[in-house]
């Protein structure tokens, strides 16, 4: 049982230990040379999701050349590798051995990069059924705005010593440190899948979907739009078979299924592309219970998560959308097409602020990474 | 209102002590008009300690909140009087996590035991921290729902204690730990100001402050409310129950289980040690001639647990596996749980004390760490029982001693510290689901270099500022550090190996 690590074979693995540990020589200098300077950084992998959040400032540090699996061995159930290692290179020799980053995250790109994928924090589908980023992040190492290496966590699922500081870089968008080695950890495949098809306005479908979420039923992923609800299950064959008879509805073919599932995560999915242009596309994150009808515009929602994460296009600056969400206990983001200084994040209460700003200060005490990335000066 | 006398107590210091739980005494009665206050000496007592016995300390006072408001008021006092607070549910903790600190108060939140509501429709329930674990799920059953983490205390735990350690149970390897389960918490900070953490959406704009909250032993924030996801009941739970000659072909099966892409409900094992001990206690059937036990839980639909469980033991024969038995029923399956289950109080049984570890390792390596305990029985003349959570490679070695004799505390102690060095060096950590509390402090030296240990105190500054929340626990000095004198090893490597130590 040895683990599965790419890059332990001599060859071209080996260069990438080499370049890895020269990159992150690099890193420190330029953090060091930042802090002193009182320049600031911006930390990107590909740039595939250089839309998303508040401003970005300073001078970019490419984190790709940083790249390369760690350590893998399918028994464990974890996979370490670093910051810069194309998510790609992750997904396919995780699906090599039947595996997969169960979160389902987003690339929006081919260049998406693993660092990126934690720093952002997205989940896709199958969010609801199998958890977040943060659910799946078992450890990191990073470097502070000082540029000083630490670790955090590990590579085992059950891990209290300490404070739960890896978890915490899940989501930060790159504002505490930068990621370098990071381990999740990852589960088998489902043995059977299957997607069914539904006609149903959106209040009927946010009941149902909270209906059925209260009984053992094998959902791992739900969509509503324009009137057709999209279910996808996913288990033990028989768990599969059985739940199909009885929720009904018409089943999509295999491969329609992986097309319609892998649009919408990637966001190519019909809803994304019909926006007016300049339309601020929301992320309106609610308690999955919440009425269509609590938020504006609720046939010209899509809706995912069973309830729990809704996109809506608005035009212009429409605070309104904001309010209701929170007003329904939850929140929302301008996701893409923000417009310039509007807020892209749902502001904060004065304590949690307050703790946000000290555990800045401790992290990054000059402010070298993503200034404003998240909110105004943290 | 008396104060708690101590031997020779016409001294100074106690004067001076008495004086102290005056001061905080007459606060707290102008302002929190009703709150319960603990200072004689025989009302204190039963909170000197949690459930790490070995460790004791007699605190300042105890308080009882029963509300939100009480919770504030008596924290502002604190913070304005500089008192320590040590925030206490049930005090089932193992790792001395809850020990009062001389100059401090108790903060117990048994009282605040309200299941504020169960909602089936959005699958959620919100309680007081006092609520126990197990009330949870009672409490949700009626609706064909549960809440998951079941950790072996959960007849007593509290959910507040839970959020406190990150608490796992049999479970956790499919349904997750605390931290996947609870979905918001609201707490006070020592400055009196109430904070949400997390939110009943899918999440919460800014940092995940939820994720580090979980876990942090009670030094961050003191926890007033909580929402849980429920879950479904599955329909059906079988348990396979399977013998082998070494504890290696069992860690072989474990590994070749994961590998087949089965995550199953439980995975637990017993070496011959614990075996014996808990069938001579609740008789469950256990094969007591077998190197190693497993027990590995299938739950889902019928057809589900017939397809999984038909793939559990082919797979378990062909790893090994001398004898392979299924639950035929509920309370056969109930019976082969309940040897795990008991495994604590069998040790309990078989001698006058025992010293529960709690190390993580990778899954590979438990064949190789038990063998590194067997060599450690013979150096420390002490024998330890073993149970674990194989399937996530949680270990509970139970070392027996006699408490009543001094010098094998000390060896059992010894033996303790050697084991959580040995899951650092095979990769794993220090404490799974125990948390470090006051037990494993020198050990967070071996684990984390001194510039991680800052940066967990830089974190606790930013919940804590004035570092009143229960301090002197989870993370050591570098002084203290210092004093342990045993290095920080990463990757079995010592820091300037050039140089000449010790």
């Amino acid at each position: 049982m040895n683990d599965v690590i790419p890059d332990s074979t001599p060859g071209p693995a080996c260069d990438l230990n080499t370049a890895a540990a020269a990159a992150q020589e690099q890193f420190v200098a330029t953090i060091q040379e930042a802090c002193a300077r009182g320049r600031r950084l911006c930390v990107r992998g590909g740039g595939s999701k250089d839309w998303y959040g508040a401003s970005r400032t300073g001078d970019v540090l490419d984190t790709r050349a940083y790249r390369g699996i760690v350590a893998y061995d399918p028994a464990e159930l974890v996979i370490t590798a670093r910051s810069g290692t194309p998510l790609t290179d992750i997904e396919q020799l995780l699906s090599s051995h039947g595996q997969m980053l169960a979160f389902e995250p987003p690339h929006f790109g081919p260049s998406a990069t693993f660092g990126g994928c934690i720093a952002a924090g997205l989940s896709g589908p199958r969010r609801m059924s199998a958890g977040a980023v943060r659910d799946f992040v078992l450890g990191a190492s990073i470097l502070t705005g000082r540029g000083e290496h630490l670790r955090f966590g590990g590579q085992v699922m059950k891990n209290v010593a300490g404070y739960d500081v890896a978890r915490l870089m899940a989501g930060s968008l790159g504002t505490l440190g930068l990621l370098l080695d990071i381990s999740v950890k990852v589960l088998p495949n489902a043995p059977a899948s299957a997607t069914l098809r539904q006609e149903m306005n959106a209040c009927d479908a946010v009941r149902k979907l909270n209906h059925w979420a209260g009984q053992p039923l094998p959902i791992t992923a739900s969509s509503w739009y324009e009137g057709v609800l999209m279910i996808r299950l996913e288990g033990a064959h028989a768990a599969v078979r059985s739940a199909c008879a009885t929720l009904g509805g018409e089943k999509l073919t295999n491969t329609a299924a992986d097309v319609y599932w892998h649009s919408l995560r990637e966001q190519h999915h019909m809803f994304f592309r019909s926006a007016a242009p300049g339309a601020t596309l929301w992320r309106i994150c609610v308690p999955a219970t919440t009425e269509p009808a609590q938020l504006p515009d609720a046939d010209a929602q899509l809706i995912e998560w069973g309830g729990g994460q809704r996109w809506l296009f608005s035009q212009g600056n429409d605070q309104r959308v904001r309010e209701r969400a929170v007003a329904s206990g939850g929140h929302a983001t301008q996701f893409r097409h923000a417009k310039p200084n509007a807020e892209v994040f749902t502001a904060l209460s004065a304590p949690i602020a307050g703790i946000h700003n000290r555990l800045k200060a401790a992290f990054d005490p000059v402010g070298v990474f993503n200034r404003g990335r998240m909110f105004e000066g943290m | 209102m008396e104060s708690v006398v101590e031997d020779g107590g016409e001294s100074m210091a106690t004067a001076s002590r008495a004086r102290r739980v005056d001061v905080f005494a007459r606060a707290l009665e102008r302002e929190v008009p009703g709150c319960t206050l603990l200072t004689d000496k025989e009302d204190v007592a039963p909170y000197e300690c949690d459930g790490l016995a070995a460790y004791r300390q007699l605190p300042l006072g105890v308080v009882l909140a029963e509300s939100e408001a009480q919770v504030q008021g008596v924290l502002r006092i604190c913070a304005h009087l500089g008192v320590p607070v040590v925030p206490r549910g049930a005090g089932t903790g193992l790792s001395g996590g809850a020990m009062p600190i001389r100059e401090g108060v108790v903060l117990s939140l048994a009282r605040m035991r309200k299941i504020t509501a169960v909602d089936p429709y959005s699958r959620t329930a919100t309680l007081q921290p006092g609520v126990r674990n197990l009330a949870i799920s009672e409490a949700a059953a009626p609706y064909g729902l549960y809440y998951a983490p079941d950790p072996s205390s959960q007849v007593a735990c509290t959910i507040g204690g839970n959020i406190a350690e990150n608490s796992g149970g049999v479970h956790c390897l499919k349904y997750g730990l605390t931290v996947n389960n609870v979905v918001r918490v609201r707490a006070v900070t020592m400055d009196g100001q109430i904070c949400e953490f997390g939110s009943e959406a899918p999440d919460a704009p800014g940092l995940d402050l939820l994720a580090v909250l979980i876990g942090s032993e009670g030094m961050f924030a003191i926890v007033t409310e909580v929402t849980v996801r429920l879950i479904p009941k599955p329909q059906v739970a079988r348990v396979v129950m399977a013998s082998f000659d070494d504890v290696e072909s069992g860690g072989d099966a474990v590994a070749a289980i994961i590998a087949a892409g089965i995550i199953p409900a439980g995975l637990e094992m017993l070496d011959r040690g614990a075996a014996r001990a808990v069938e001579e206690f609740v008789h469950a059937g256990y094969d007591t001639d077998a190197a190693a036990i497993l027990l590995c839980e299938s739950d889902g639909t019928d057809d589900e647990v017939a397809e999984e469980i038909e793939r559990l033991t082919r797979l378990l024969k062909e790893s090994g596996a001398t004898h392979v038995e299924t639950s035929a029923s509920e309370a056969e399956r109930l019976r082969f749980w309940s040897g795990r289950k008991n495994a604590f109080p069998a040790a309990g049984r078989i001698s006058p004390d025992y010293y529960c570890m709690d190390g993580t390792i990778p899954r590979r390596a438990i064949g190789r760490l038990l063998l590194r305990i067997s060599e450690m029985e013979e150096r420390y003349k002490l024998r330890c029982i073993n149970v674990f959570h194989a399937g996530d490679g949680n270990m509970h070695p139970l070392i027996l001693f006699n408490g009543n004799d001094r010098a094998e505390w000390l060896r059992a102690e010894e033996f303790g510290a050697d084991i959580l060095e040995a899951c650092v060096e095979f990769g794993g950590t220090i404490t799974g689901e125990h948390g470090v509390g006051i037990e494993k402090i020198n050990s967070m030296c071996v684990q984390f270099s001194p510039g991680e240990r800052d940066m967990f105190f830089a974190v606790k500054h930013a919940f804590d500022p004035q570092r009143l929340l229960n301090p002197d626990k989870g993370i050591p000095t570098r002084a203290r550090c210092a004093e342990y004198g045993r290095m920080h090893v990463r990757g079995g490597v010592l820091p300037h190996p050039d140089i000449p130590r010790f």
